[in-house]
């Protein structure tokens, strides 16, 4: 219990941990997914997983934003960030992700203007500020992140500001969960359900886990002792067979999600039959869109994107670690010509990635047996 | 980007287009609120809210804004990008 003194309650910490031990059957392996990147993040930072017993596995999904974006579409950013007078915008995280040709980082370097911006709202000021340019935005997250795409597009419609285009990566959560559930690879027991992204969708669309696969959802806070809290959850609905969605963090996320966001959102873009993930290939509506009636703010429409699909690089397992069947110090390039100051993989750049976190916080490799 | 980060609406830039100054950790920035509004409680001065990519995503308590805070501060280096990442930011 390295790090429990560190939690903000280290006395509920030390109960749940024993509470979960008290709970796990011997001779049961529990599997249980957490799908979003700041858990990942807090379970390694706190040392989490060090505080459940040896029967309970924790593996780690596809929730990170930076981490699913696949190659081609680096690749195709970079294109159009060379257009000539484009000024392109994109959030910071997106700068160091390798496409097959370099990053974003390195396209800077060679002469095209690559902005960083902290908000949407910053790329369209810009947008406003010169009118004699083109400014594109790189838009990329789940639907955490689209709502705020969505505003600024409106703000830009209303505004008239002819000179501001998106070039949209925004990604729904329920596809690769589906995927993953559907996938032979992976036997999962349960879901620790993602936060942020659940304060915008709610936890409602998360209920075709039990419904149809049967399996344990709880929708987890951040803190250490929220994941704890949330594994003992799951543990409990496993031992009596049942499968529900629980809250555990309704002091943030409302069950229904955020209606406001939500109408936003089907107002401004629309389902891709199917879009690519890094690792997870094609899923079917996955992936956002403009929807018609911002189709003239449509940077796939304005710029010809090469659109060319990419194999990620063969010694790079980010595939594997994005669906948890690998853990990151599995992959042969781990901590050696894969680190966070020069990445190959996704899941080593933005520290939401599990290969990150990982590498940060020292797991690199497996300290205990796994029963 | 990934970081949802607390502070506190200390006043309205425009009430119409819902964007508001923000108090986060000392760093005062303008965000977009009109995601928290409801029909039946407009954003207000005074509330606290769970801040992403410039627009407010939730309504916390304060206790909530406190501890979230507290965790993020403990991450170090990440924290401290985003907040490097807020002072660049001058939406209007």
């Amino acid at each position: 219990m390295k790090f429990v003194d560190e939690f903000r309650d280290p006395e509920l910490g030390r109960t749940l941990a024993g509470e979960i031990l008290a709970t796990v059957q011997t001779g049961r392996h529990y599997k249980i997914m957490e799908v979003c990147g700041g858990h990942t993040h807090s379970i390694y930072k706190y040392g989490v997983d060090d505080l459940l017993p040896e029967n309970v596995e924790l593996v780690h999904g596809p929730g990170c934003p930076v981490c699913v974006i696949p190659m081609g579409r680096v690749d195709d950013a970079i294109a159009v960030a060379h257009e000539p007078g484009v000024i392109f915008t994109c959030f910071g995280d997106m700068m160091r992700v390798p496409g097959s040709d370099g990053t974003l980082l390195d396209a800077k370097a060679d002469g095209a203007d690559i902005r960083m911006v902290y908000s949407p709202l910053d790329a369209l000021r810009i947008a406003r500020s010169t009118p004699e340019r083109q400014v594109v935005f790189f838009a990329i997250g789940f639907e955490t992140t689209a709502p705020s795409t969505a505003l600024t597009l409106k703000r830009a419609k209303t505004e008239g500001i002819e000179n501001f285009s998106v070039f949209c990566n925004h990604v729904t959560i329920v596809p690769p969960l589906r995927a993953l559930l559907e996938s032979p690879d992976l036997r999962l027991d349960g879901f620790i359900g993602p936060g942020h992204v659940s304060t915008v969708v709610g936890a409602r669309p998360l209920e075709f886990i039990p419904a149809d696969y049967n399996l344990p959802v709880v929708v987890s806070g951040f803190e250490p002792v929220d994941i704890l809290e949330s594994v003992l959850m799951i543990l409990r609905q496993l031992n009596v067979g049942d499968s529900k969605v629980e809250n555990q963090y309704a002091r943030v996320v409302p069950y229904e999600g955020n209606i406001r966001a939500l109408e936003i959102l089907a107002e401004v873009f629309e389902l891709r039959p199917h879009f690519e993930w890094r690792g997870l290939g094609f899923i079917s509506q996955s992936g956002l869109k403009l929807a018609e009636a911002y189709a003239d703010f449509d940077a796939e429409l304005r710029y010809a994107v090469p659109g060319v699909r990419v194999a990620d690089p063969k010694a790079c397992q980010c595939g594997e670690v994005l669906k948890g069947v690998i853990k990151p110090f599995e992959c042969k390039v781990f901590g050696t010509a894969c680190t966070p100051e020069r990445p190959i993989g996704t899941c080593m750049v933005s520290s939401e990635g599990a290969c990150a976190a990982y590498y940060n916080y020292g797991r690199f490799a497996r300290d205990r047996e796994l029963v | 980007m990934c970081l949802a980060i607390p502070g506190r609406v200390i006043e309205f830039v425009d009430e119409s287009l819902r964007l508001a100054c923000v108090d986060v950790a000392g760093v005062q920035r303008t965000i977009n609120v009109s995601l928290v509004d409801t029909d039946e409680r407009p954003a207000q001065i005074g509330d606290w809210v769970l801040i992403h990519v410039g627009f407010a995503l939730s309504l916390v308590d304060e206790q909530e804004a406190n501890e979230t805070l507290t965790r993020l501060q403990a991450m170090g280096a990440d924290y401290e990008t985003e907040l490097n990442e807020l002072r660049e930011s001058a939406i209007r």
